[in-house]
């Protein structure tokens, strides 16, 4: 857009994302800063940097920032977006890996932990069968889902072997059609 | 050192294979620092991986702890383990930002190819699957631990598909729920 920020703004931005945005959902975080509150891209613009940072490998929420700090200002912007988002976060861990350490074997710490841990099961599990809802329901795609999911899952086949067995199938099944392509 | 070079290794993969986000190479990640290069304990990561549930930022930030831990030994002096710690968060993150930033500049020019979209399809199942696997290497020490006793294991259980069900029907912060799930655990899974 037309007002530049420079690396410092970037980085307090993202920084503040960093910190507030307890219990996941960070692109939510990065919309509502980076386009509704700063004005730094279109809607438009969030929309297709996602798409990117979907398709890569790496985090979407990190990859948002490489994307969005490269535009905004080169290379150091993209540093400071990342770096801002990441920091935060990772201090406060390092304190509750400290106090884990130091009181894991306490009774009462070790069984917060086990609920917490449950819990946190129960998290993940919901988000797999949101994002998930349309290959479960798909048969083609269930397939695909289980298969995946004995190869590396039950047998530990490792991931980059399971994705050369499984990726090319799976691809060449939804590849291009010619009536479509006209 | 050794330690590190194989932190790094790890790790670096890691990052380059998470495809569809972190979630895609739990199983994996718990594979690789349990039972391969035995870092930490099921135990542990089970328990580092809610951690990074509650903490703000991405939640994947959590393996600069296997980091940590994994250079906590005895003997070792402490700042190793911080060492260690950005060692896992620089491998877990620039690989993957650095092919981010590389492929942005050039992603006009392939935005428009018909393959782009076959393979967003074909590998959303494979993600799909890949999380699916990570509820199972996770669960399998925090839900169902067949080291703990059936009561405790119907608590665990319950604990997680309470707070699966409730996110279906409500929104709520879920470090919030993370949270009472501790304060649950606490209260129920003390004397057993």
């Amino acid at each position: 857009m037309e007002n530049n920020p420079t690396c410092a703004e970037i980085f307090r931005a993202f920084f503040r994302i960093g910190v507030t945005s307890f219990g996941g959902g960070l692109v939510a975080y990065l919309r509502d800063e980076i386009v509704t509150k700063k004005n730094w891209m279109t809607p438009d613009d969030f929309l297709a940097a996602l798409e990117i940072g979907q398709t890569l490998p790496g985090l979407n929420s990190v990859n948002v920032a490489i994307i969005a700090g490269r535009r905004l200002a080169g290379a150091r912007g993209a540093i400071a977006a990342a770096t801002g988002l990441v920091i935060p976060g990772a201090v406060i861990l390092v304190i509750l890996g400290l106090l884990y350490v130091r009181f894991r074997n306490n009774r009462d710490v070790a069984a917060a932990l086990a609920g917490i841990a449950a819990a946190a099961v129960g998290l993940l599990l919901q988000v797999t069968l949101k994002i998930g809802a349309k290959q479960f329901l798909n048969p083609l795609d269930l397939f695909f889902v289980l298969l995946t999911f004995v190869f590396v899952g039950i047998f530990h086949v490792s991931l980059p072997v399971a994705l050369f067995l499984i990726a090319p199938f799976a691809i060449i099944l939804r590849r291009p059609r010619k009536e479509a392509v006209k | 050192m050794k330690e590190l070079v194989s932190l790094l290794n790890v790790f670096c993969l890691l990052s380059l294979l998470a495809v569809g986000g972190g979630s895609a190479v739990l199983p994996q990640m718990e594979h690789e620092t349990v039972s391969v290069h035995k870092w930490v304990s099921a135990d542990d990561f089970a328990t580092i991986y809610s951690l990074g549930q509650m903490a703000p930022g991405p939640n994947m930030t959590m393996v600069g702890l296997i980091g940590f831990k994994a250079a906590s030994h005895d003997g070792m002096p402490g700042g190793w383990a911080f060492a260690a710690m950005v060692v896992v968060l620089l491998a877990f993150y620039l690989p993957s930002s650095f092919l981010t930033y590389a492929v942005s500049h050039i992603w006009d020019s392939f935005k428009e190819n018909p393959w782009r979209d076959a393979v967003q399809r074909g590998m959303a199942p494979i993600t799909v699957g890949l999380m699916l696997a990570g509820v199972y290497a996770v669960g399998k020490t925090a839900s169902f631990n067949p080291e703990h006793s059936s009561h405790f294991n119907f608590l665990t259980i319950s604990i997680g598909l309470a707070v699966t069900a409730w996110l279906f029907l409500n929104r709520t912060n879920p470090a919030l729920l993370i949270l009472l799930g501790g304060v649950v655990g606490w209260f129920f899974l003390r004397g057993i």
